[in-house]
Protein backbone atom coordinates (compact mmCIF):
# COMPACT_ATOMS: atom_id res chain seq x y z
CA UNK A 1 0.00 0.00 0.00
CA UNK A 2 1.43 3.57 -1.17
CA UNK A 3 1.56 6.58 1.49
CA UNK A 4 -1.83 8.24 0.22
CA UNK A 5 -3.77 5.17 0.56
CA UNK A 6 -2.20 4.41 3.81
CA UNK A 7 -3.12 8.07 5.14
CA UNK A 8 -6.46 7.79 3.24
CA UNK A 9 -8.33 4.81 4.93
CA UNK A 10 -6.61 5.94 8.48
CA UNK A 11 -8.56 8.89 7.93
CA UNK A 12 -11.66 7.05 6.60
CA UNK A 13 -12.03 5.74 9.82
CA UNK A 14 -12.06 9.09 11.73
CA UNK A 15 -15.75 9.76 10.08
CA UNK A 16 -18.37 8.79 11.90
CA UNK A 17 -22.33 7.98 10.87
CA UNK A 18 -23.94 11.28 10.13
CA UNK A 19 -21.01 13.40 9.88
CA UNK A 20 -21.10 16.35 7.51
CA UNK A 21 -17.43 16.08 5.96
CA UNK A 22 -15.38 18.52 3.42
CA UNK A 23 -11.88 16.93 1.79
CA UNK A 24 -9.43 18.50 0.19
CA UNK A 25 -8.26 18.67 -3.24
CA UNK A 26 -5.83 15.80 -3.77
CA UNK A 27 -5.17 13.43 -1.32
CA UNK A 28 -7.98 14.35 1.17
CA UNK A 29 -10.39 13.32 -1.62
CA UNK A 30 -9.26 9.63 -1.37
CA UNK A 31 -10.88 9.52 1.82
CA UNK A 32 -14.20 8.97 0.53
CA UNK A 33 -13.41 6.05 -1.61
CA UNK A 34 -12.19 3.81 2.44
CA UNK A 35 -15.77 4.64 4.07
CA UNK A 36 -16.30 1.67 6.33
CA UNK A 37 -19.58 -0.56 5.59
CA UNK A 38 -22.33 0.93 7.57
CA UNK A 39 -21.07 4.62 7.87
CA UNK A 40 -23.22 6.81 6.05
CA UNK A 41 -21.81 10.78 5.85
CA UNK A 42 -22.52 13.60 3.54
CA UNK A 43 -19.82 15.29 1.73
CA UNK A 44 -19.97 19.25 1.29
CA UNK A 45 -17.89 20.71 -1.14
CA UNK A 46 -17.20 24.95 -1.09
CA UNK A 47 -18.22 25.75 -4.17
CA UNK A 48 -22.22 25.23 -3.07
CA UNK A 49 -23.26 21.30 -3.15
CA UNK A 50 -23.84 18.86 -0.12
CA UNK A 51 -24.32 15.35 -0.75
CA UNK A 52 -21.62 14.98 -4.21
CA UNK A 53 -20.28 11.62 -5.02
CA UNK A 54 -17.57 10.46 -7.07
CA UNK A 55 -18.99 10.81 -10.89
CA UNK A 56 -21.01 7.23 -11.43
CA UNK A 57 -19.56 5.62 -14.04
CA UNK A 58 -21.68 5.62 -17.12
CA UNK A 59 -23.24 9.15 -15.92
CA UNK A 60 -22.02 12.00 -18.51
CA UNK A 61 -20.60 15.07 -16.40
CA UNK A 62 -22.52 18.17 -16.49
CA UNK A 63 -20.79 21.56 -16.36
CA UNK A 64 -23.51 22.46 -13.54
CA UNK A 65 -22.76 19.81 -11.31
CA UNK A 66 -18.67 20.00 -10.52
CA UNK A 67 -16.39 20.37 -7.19
CA UNK A 68 -14.31 22.99 -5.37
CA UNK A 69 -11.69 21.95 -8.26
CA UNK A 70 -14.08 22.03 -11.04
CA UNK A 71 -14.34 18.76 -11.93
CA UNK A 72 -17.60 16.37 -12.47
CA UNK A 73 -19.15 15.04 -9.72
CA UNK A 74 -22.14 13.04 -9.13
CA UNK A 75 -25.53 13.78 -6.75
CA UNK A 76 -26.75 11.43 -4.50
CA UNK A 77 -30.36 11.32 -3.88
CA UNK A 78 -31.23 14.45 -1.91
CA UNK A 79 -28.76 16.38 -2.54
CA UNK A 80 -28.54 20.41 -2.57
CA UNK A 81 -27.05 23.11 -4.45
CA UNK A 82 -26.53 26.65 -3.03
CA UNK A 83 -24.40 30.37 -2.85
CA UNK A 84 -20.78 30.67 -1.90
CA UNK A 85 -22.37 32.74 1.13
CA UNK A 86 -24.59 29.88 2.72
CA UNK A 87 -21.70 27.22 1.40
CA UNK A 88 -19.22 29.23 3.78
CA UNK A 89 -22.16 30.20 6.23
CA UNK A 90 -22.10 26.05 6.88
CA UNK A 91 -18.39 26.02 7.38
CA UNK A 92 -17.82 28.56 9.61
CA UNK A 93 -20.96 28.61 11.34
CA UNK A 94 -19.94 25.08 13.16
CA UNK A 95 -22.86 23.15 10.78
CA UNK A 96 -19.31 21.41 9.18
CA UNK A 97 -18.32 18.19 11.26
CA UNK A 98 -15.59 17.38 9.79
CA UNK A 99 -12.56 18.84 7.20
CA UNK A 100 -9.42 16.85 5.87
CA UNK A 101 -6.93 18.96 4.70
CA UNK A 102 -3.46 18.74 3.55
CA UNK A 103 -0.45 20.19 5.14
CA UNK A 104 3.14 21.69 4.24
CA UNK A 105 3.82 22.29 8.11
CA UNK A 106 2.02 21.34 11.75
CA UNK A 107 3.62 22.86 15.04
CA UNK A 108 3.46 21.86 18.93
CA UNK A 109 0.38 24.41 18.97
CA UNK A 110 -1.38 22.30 16.96
CA UNK A 111 -1.04 25.34 14.02
CA UNK A 112 -1.44 24.46 10.20
CA UNK A 113 0.48 25.95 7.50
CA UNK A 114 -0.25 24.94 4.22
CA UNK A 115 -1.16 27.21 2.07
CA UNK A 116 1.75 29.49 0.61
CA UNK A 117 5.49 29.06 0.46
CA UNK A 118 6.72 32.60 0.21
CA UNK A 119 8.78 33.42 -3.01
CA UNK A 120 7.37 30.16 -4.54
CA UNK A 121 4.21 29.14 -4.30
CA UNK A 122 1.78 31.65 -3.66
CA UNK A 123 -1.69 30.54 -4.94
CA UNK A 124 -4.08 31.73 -2.61
CA UNK A 125 -5.81 30.49 1.05
CA UNK A 126 -9.18 29.74 -0.98
CA UNK A 127 -11.25 28.40 1.26
CA UNK A 128 -8.47 26.81 3.39
CA UNK A 129 -8.55 29.72 6.32
CA UNK A 130 -12.37 29.42 6.48
CA UNK A 131 -12.08 25.42 6.81
CA UNK A 132 -9.78 25.05 9.35
CA UNK A 133 -11.11 28.71 11.31
CA UNK A 134 -14.40 27.08 11.07
CA UNK A 135 -14.53 22.86 11.03
CA UNK A 136 -15.51 21.32 14.12
CA UNK A 137 -12.98 19.37 13.40
CA UNK A 138 -9.93 19.38 11.61
CA UNK A 139 -8.00 15.98 10.42
CA UNK A 140 -4.37 16.97 8.47
CA UNK A 141 -3.29 14.09 5.72
CA UNK A 142 -0.17 14.60 4.83
CA UNK A 143 3.46 12.88 4.31
CA UNK A 144 5.21 12.73 7.28
CA UNK A 145 8.54 14.50 5.82
CA UNK A 146 9.06 16.03 2.66
CA UNK A 147 12.30 15.04 1.18
CA UNK A 148 13.49 13.81 4.05
CA UNK A 149 12.43 17.19 6.18
CA UNK A 150 10.48 16.79 8.87
CA UNK A 151 6.71 18.86 8.50
CA UNK A 152 6.38 18.55 12.10
CA UNK A 153 7.94 21.28 13.77
CA UNK A 154 8.21 23.10 16.93
CA UNK A 155 6.78 26.31 15.22
CA UNK A 156 5.76 26.48 11.36
CA UNK A 157 8.04 28.72 9.66
CA UNK A 158 5.60 29.04 6.66
CA UNK A 159 2.32 31.56 7.06
CA UNK A 160 -0.27 30.18 9.46
CA UNK A 161 -3.67 29.18 7.85
CA UNK A 162 -5.20 29.46 11.01
CA UNK A 163 -4.32 29.84 14.72
CA UNK A 164 -6.82 27.23 15.85
CA UNK A 165 -5.04 23.95 16.56
CA UNK A 166 -6.06 20.99 14.25
CA UNK A 167 -7.39 18.10 16.27
CA UNK A 168 -5.52 14.66 14.64
CA UNK A 169 -2.66 14.71 12.33
CA UNK A 170 -2.30 11.39 10.51
CA UNK A 171 0.64 10.71 8.47
CA UNK A 172 1.91 7.14 6.80
CA UNK A 173 4.26 6.92 9.95
CA UNK A 174 1.93 7.66 12.87
CA UNK A 175 -1.30 9.19 13.98
CA UNK A 176 -0.96 12.40 16.31
CA UNK A 177 -3.57 13.78 18.31
CA UNK A 178 -3.42 17.79 19.50
CA UNK A 179 -4.50 18.01 23.27
CA UNK A 180 -3.45 21.14 25.39
CA UNK A 181 -0.19 19.60 26.51
CA UNK A 182 1.15 19.06 23.57
CA UNK A 183 1.49 16.68 20.53
CA UNK A 184 0.18 13.05 21.67
CA UNK A 185 1.48 9.88 19.53
CA UNK A 186 -1.52 7.68 19.42
CA UNK A 187 -0.92 5.46 16.61
CA UNK A 188 2.14 4.14 14.82
CA UNK A 189 1.94 2.59 11.31
CA UNK A 190 2.69 -1.05 10.50
CA UNK A 191 6.81 -1.66 10.56
CA UNK A 192 7.06 1.70 11.95
CA UNK A 193 8.70 2.04 15.38
CA UNK A 194 8.19 5.23 18.21
CA UNK A 195 12.13 5.81 17.59
CA UNK A 196 11.81 6.37 13.82
CA UNK A 197 8.56 8.58 14.63
CA UNK A 198 10.52 10.48 17.24
CA UNK A 199 13.80 10.82 14.00
CA UNK A 200 11.58 12.34 11.80
CA UNK A 201 9.46 14.91 13.89
CA UNK A 202 11.46 17.93 14.86
CA UNK A 203 8.37 18.91 17.34
CA UNK A 204 8.15 17.14 20.97
CA UNK A 205 6.01 14.17 21.22
CA UNK A 206 4.48 13.13 24.49
CA UNK A 207 4.90 9.29 24.09
CA UNK A 208 2.63 7.11 26.25
CA UNK A 209 3.04 3.98 27.51
CA UNK A 210 0.47 2.76 24.94
CA UNK A 211 0.82 3.80 21.45
CA UNK A 212 -1.22 1.59 19.20
CA UNK A 213 -0.57 0.51 15.91
CA UNK A 214 -2.39 2.26 12.96
CA UNK A 215 -6.09 0.26 11.61
CA UNK A 216 -6.58 1.17 8.78
CA UNK A 217 -10.45 1.22 6.81
CA UNK A 218 -10.40 -1.92 4.23
CA UNK B 1 -39.48 40.65 -24.06
CA UNK B 2 -37.28 43.15 -24.44
CA UNK B 3 -37.90 44.74 -20.97
CA UNK B 4 -33.89 44.40 -19.47
CA UNK B 5 -33.10 41.89 -22.44
CA UNK B 6 -30.30 44.18 -24.30
CA UNK B 7 -28.09 43.85 -27.28
CA UNK B 8 -24.58 42.51 -27.38
CA UNK B 9 -23.65 46.06 -28.72
CA UNK B 10 -25.34 47.88 -25.77
CA UNK B 11 -24.15 45.64 -23.61
CA UNK B 12 -20.36 46.26 -24.75
CA UNK B 13 -20.77 50.20 -24.41
CA UNK B 14 -21.30 49.73 -20.96
CA UNK B 15 -17.38 48.60 -20.27
CA UNK B 16 -14.79 52.07 -19.59
CA UNK B 17 -11.17 51.47 -18.72
CA UNK B 18 -10.84 51.52 -15.17
CA UNK B 19 -13.15 49.39 -13.85
CA UNK B 20 -13.78 47.24 -11.01
CA UNK B 21 -15.56 43.96 -12.79
CA UNK B 22 -17.01 41.40 -10.20
CA UNK B 23 -17.26 38.18 -11.65
CA UNK B 24 -19.41 35.08 -10.90
CA UNK B 25 -17.78 31.30 -10.95
CA UNK B 26 -15.91 28.92 -9.86
CA UNK B 27 -12.96 27.18 -11.73
CA UNK B 28 -14.49 27.88 -14.94
CA UNK B 29 -17.81 26.40 -13.94
CA UNK B 30 -20.57 29.04 -13.72
CA UNK B 31 -18.69 31.61 -15.28
CA UNK B 32 -20.38 34.46 -17.79
CA UNK B 33 -18.83 33.43 -20.76
CA UNK B 34 -20.69 35.54 -23.14
CA UNK B 35 -20.09 38.56 -21.49
CA UNK B 36 -16.17 38.30 -20.65
CA UNK B 37 -16.30 37.85 -24.36
CA UNK B 38 -18.11 41.22 -24.52
CA UNK B 39 -15.62 42.76 -22.34
CA UNK B 40 -12.56 41.86 -24.23
CA UNK B 41 -14.67 43.20 -27.17
CA UNK B 42 -15.42 46.59 -25.70
CA UNK B 43 -11.70 46.94 -25.57
CA UNK B 44 -11.85 48.35 -21.81
CA UNK B 45 -8.35 48.03 -19.95
CA UNK B 46 -6.84 48.64 -16.58
CA UNK B 47 -9.94 46.89 -14.59
CA UNK B 48 -9.58 45.61 -11.23
CA UNK B 49 -11.75 42.26 -10.91
CA UNK B 50 -13.14 40.77 -7.84
CA UNK B 51 -13.63 37.13 -7.99
CA UNK B 52 -13.62 33.60 -6.08
CA UNK B 53 -10.16 32.53 -8.77
CA UNK B 54 -9.13 33.46 -11.58
CA UNK B 55 -9.83 30.39 -13.40
CA UNK B 56 -7.27 28.50 -15.97
CA UNK B 57 -4.69 30.76 -18.40
CA UNK B 58 -7.11 31.83 -21.20
CA UNK B 59 -9.80 29.89 -20.19
CA UNK B 60 -13.40 31.38 -19.33
CA UNK B 61 -11.95 34.39 -16.78
CA UNK B 62 -8.74 33.64 -18.07
CA UNK B 63 -9.25 35.48 -21.08
CA UNK B 64 -9.35 38.86 -19.41
CA UNK B 65 -5.12 38.25 -17.96
CA UNK B 66 -4.98 36.56 -21.00
CA UNK B 67 -5.26 39.59 -23.02
CA UNK B 68 -3.88 42.18 -20.21
CA UNK B 69 -7.05 44.33 -19.08
CA UNK B 70 -6.98 43.75 -15.87
CA UNK B 71 -4.26 45.87 -13.38
CA UNK B 72 -5.18 44.26 -10.08
CA UNK B 73 -7.54 41.20 -9.37
CA UNK B 74 -9.29 40.71 -5.29
CA UNK B 75 -9.88 36.92 -5.13
CA UNK B 76 -8.79 33.51 -2.91
CA UNK B 77 -7.15 32.19 -5.75
CA UNK B 78 -4.55 32.33 -8.38
CA UNK B 79 -2.82 28.82 -8.16
CA UNK B 80 -4.17 27.44 -11.61
CA UNK B 81 -3.45 29.92 -13.98
CA UNK B 82 -0.35 29.91 -14.80
CA UNK B 83 -0.48 33.49 -16.60
CA UNK B 84 -1.58 35.36 -13.90
CA UNK B 85 0.72 33.41 -11.03
CA UNK B 86 3.80 34.78 -13.97
CA UNK B 87 2.17 37.94 -14.43
CA UNK B 88 2.49 38.54 -10.39
CA UNK B 89 6.00 37.31 -10.17
CA UNK B 90 6.88 39.76 -13.10
CA UNK B 91 4.70 42.29 -11.27
CA UNK B 92 2.71 43.24 -13.67
CA UNK B 93 -0.50 42.40 -11.89
CA UNK B 94 -1.31 43.40 -8.32
CA UNK B 95 -3.03 40.35 -6.70
CA UNK B 96 -5.29 41.07 -3.04
CA UNK B 97 -5.82 37.89 -1.66
CA UNK B 98 -8.90 37.35 0.64
CA UNK B 99 -10.02 33.91 2.62
CA UNK B 100 -12.92 32.75 0.03
CA UNK B 101 -15.74 33.13 2.80
CA UNK B 102 -14.92 36.71 3.83
CA UNK B 103 -14.30 37.56 -0.08
CA UNK B 104 -18.03 36.42 -0.72
CA UNK B 105 -19.50 38.11 2.80
CA UNK B 106 -17.27 41.11 1.63
CA UNK B 107 -19.56 41.16 -1.60
CA UNK B 108 -23.00 40.22 0.21
CA UNK B 109 -22.20 43.41 2.80
CA UNK B 110 -21.83 45.49 -0.50
CA UNK B 111 -25.31 44.92 -1.67
CA UNK B 112 -27.17 44.62 1.70
CA UNK B 113 -25.53 47.48 2.49
CA UNK B 114 -23.41 46.67 5.14
CA UNK B 115 -20.27 48.36 6.28
CA UNK B 116 -18.71 45.06 7.24
CA UNK B 117 -18.53 41.58 9.37
CA UNK B 118 -16.53 40.33 11.61
CA UNK B 119 -15.01 36.85 11.44
CA UNK B 120 -12.60 34.57 12.69
CA UNK B 121 -10.94 33.32 9.58
CA UNK B 122 -7.53 34.83 9.09
CA UNK B 123 -6.94 35.96 12.73
CA UNK B 124 -3.53 35.55 13.42
CA UNK B 125 -2.19 35.41 9.64
CA UNK B 126 -1.07 37.40 7.27
CA UNK B 127 -4.51 38.28 6.76
CA UNK B 128 -4.42 40.72 9.92
CA UNK B 129 -1.93 42.70 7.54
CA UNK B 130 -4.34 46.06 6.94
CA UNK B 131 -6.87 44.91 8.65
CA UNK B 132 -8.75 45.91 11.75
CA UNK B 133 -9.03 43.99 14.80
CA UNK B 134 -12.53 44.54 16.45
CA UNK B 135 -13.02 42.86 20.43
CA UNK B 136 -16.58 42.88 20.56
CA UNK B 137 -17.45 44.54 23.89
CA UNK B 138 -17.11 42.63 27.03
CA UNK B 139 -17.15 39.20 25.63
CA UNK B 140 -13.12 39.23 25.05
CA UNK B 141 -13.54 37.91 21.54
CA UNK B 142 -11.40 39.12 18.82
CA UNK B 143 -12.06 39.30 15.03
CA UNK B 144 -10.99 40.56 12.00
CA UNK B 145 -13.40 43.60 10.10
CA UNK B 146 -13.77 42.46 6.53
CA UNK B 147 -15.26 45.37 4.92
CA UNK B 148 -17.84 45.98 2.24
CA UNK B 149 -16.74 45.34 -1.38
CA UNK B 150 -18.75 46.86 -4.45
CA UNK B 151 -18.18 47.11 -8.14
CA UNK B 152 -19.10 49.45 -10.84
CA UNK B 153 -20.06 46.49 -12.97
CA UNK B 154 -21.63 42.94 -12.39
CA UNK B 155 -20.93 39.75 -14.49
CA UNK B 156 -23.27 37.43 -13.75
CA UNK B 157 -24.56 33.81 -15.34
CA UNK B 158 -27.37 32.16 -14.65
CA UNK B 159 -29.45 29.18 -15.73
CA UNK B 160 -32.77 30.79 -16.83
CA UNK B 161 -33.41 34.98 -17.35
CA UNK B 162 -36.63 36.44 -17.94
CA UNK B 163 -37.43 40.31 -18.93
CA UNK B 164 -38.19 41.25 -15.79
CA UNK B 165 -34.37 40.44 -14.93
CA UNK B 166 -35.44 36.74 -12.65
CA UNK B 167 -32.99 34.54 -12.52
CA UNK B 168 -33.04 31.19 -11.84
CA UNK B 169 -29.38 29.06 -11.43
CA UNK B 170 -28.80 25.28 -11.67
CA UNK B 171 -27.02 23.11 -9.83
CA UNK B 172 -23.50 24.35 -8.61
CA UNK B 173 -23.17 26.91 -11.26
CA UNK B 174 -24.65 29.45 -8.64
CA UNK B 175 -21.60 30.16 -6.24
CA UNK B 176 -20.76 33.67 -6.45
CA UNK B 177 -23.11 34.64 -8.64
CA UNK B 178 -25.83 35.04 -6.68
CA UNK B 179 -23.99 37.70 -4.42
CA UNK B 180 -22.46 39.15 -7.04
CA UNK B 181 -25.88 40.29 -8.51
CA UNK B 182 -26.53 42.29 -5.44
CA UNK B 183 -23.46 44.35 -5.54
CA UNK B 184 -22.71 45.94 -8.41
CA UNK B 185 -23.69 49.48 -10.17
CA UNK B 186 -24.81 47.89 -12.63
CA UNK B 187 -25.80 44.05 -12.93
CA UNK B 188 -25.15 42.28 -16.15
CA UNK B 189 -26.87 38.89 -17.05
CA UNK B 190 -25.38 35.76 -19.17
CA UNK B 191 -28.57 33.39 -19.10
CA UNK B 192 -28.76 29.63 -20.87
CA UNK B 193 -32.68 30.04 -21.19
CA UNK B 194 -34.54 33.37 -21.61
CA UNK B 195 -37.93 33.07 -20.64
CA UNK B 196 -41.41 34.45 -20.79
CA UNK B 197 -42.39 36.65 -17.89
CA UNK B 198 -43.94 34.60 -15.15
CA UNK B 199 -42.32 31.15 -16.64
CA UNK B 200 -39.56 30.31 -14.59
CA UNK B 201 -42.22 30.32 -11.54
CA UNK B 202 -42.01 32.47 -8.23
CA UNK B 203 -40.73 29.59 -6.18
CA UNK B 204 -37.82 29.18 -8.66
CA UNK B 205 -36.27 32.42 -8.67
CA UNK B 206 -32.88 32.78 -7.38
CA UNK B 207 -32.22 36.41 -7.74
CA UNK B 208 -35.13 38.43 -8.30
CA UNK B 209 -35.07 41.19 -11.39
CA UNK B 210 -35.02 43.88 -9.18
CA UNK B 211 -31.24 43.48 -8.88
CA UNK B 212 -30.59 42.78 -12.42
CA UNK B 213 -30.41 45.78 -14.80
CA UNK B 214 -29.28 43.98 -18.29
CA UNK B 215 -29.63 40.47 -19.88
CA UNK B 216 -27.57 39.74 -22.86
CA UNK B 217 -29.76 39.20 -26.21
CA UNK B 218 -29.76 35.80 -27.61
Amino acid sequence: MDDKTLIARRVALELKDGDLVNLGIGLPTMVAQYLPPGIDVSFQSENGIVGMQALPAGVSPSADLTDAGGAPIGALPGAFAFDSAMSFGLIRGGHLDITVLGGLQVDELGQLANWMVPGKMVPGMGGAMDLVSGAKRVIVAMTHTAKGAPKILKRCTLPLTSIRSVDLIVTEMAVIRTTPEGLVLSEVAPGVSVDQVLAATQAHLIVPDDVSVMAVAA
Amino acid sequence: MPGKIRSRDEIIAQFKDGQTVMCGGMHNHGTPNALIQCVIDSGARHLTVISIDSADANLTLGRLFHHRLVDKIITSYIGRNTEVVAMLEAGEIEVEFVPQGSLVERVRCGGAGLGGVLTKTGLGTVVEEGRQIVEVNGTGEKYLLETALRADIGLVRARMADPLGNLAYRGTMRNFNPLIATAADLTLVDADMLMDVDEIGIDRIGTPGVYVDMVLAK
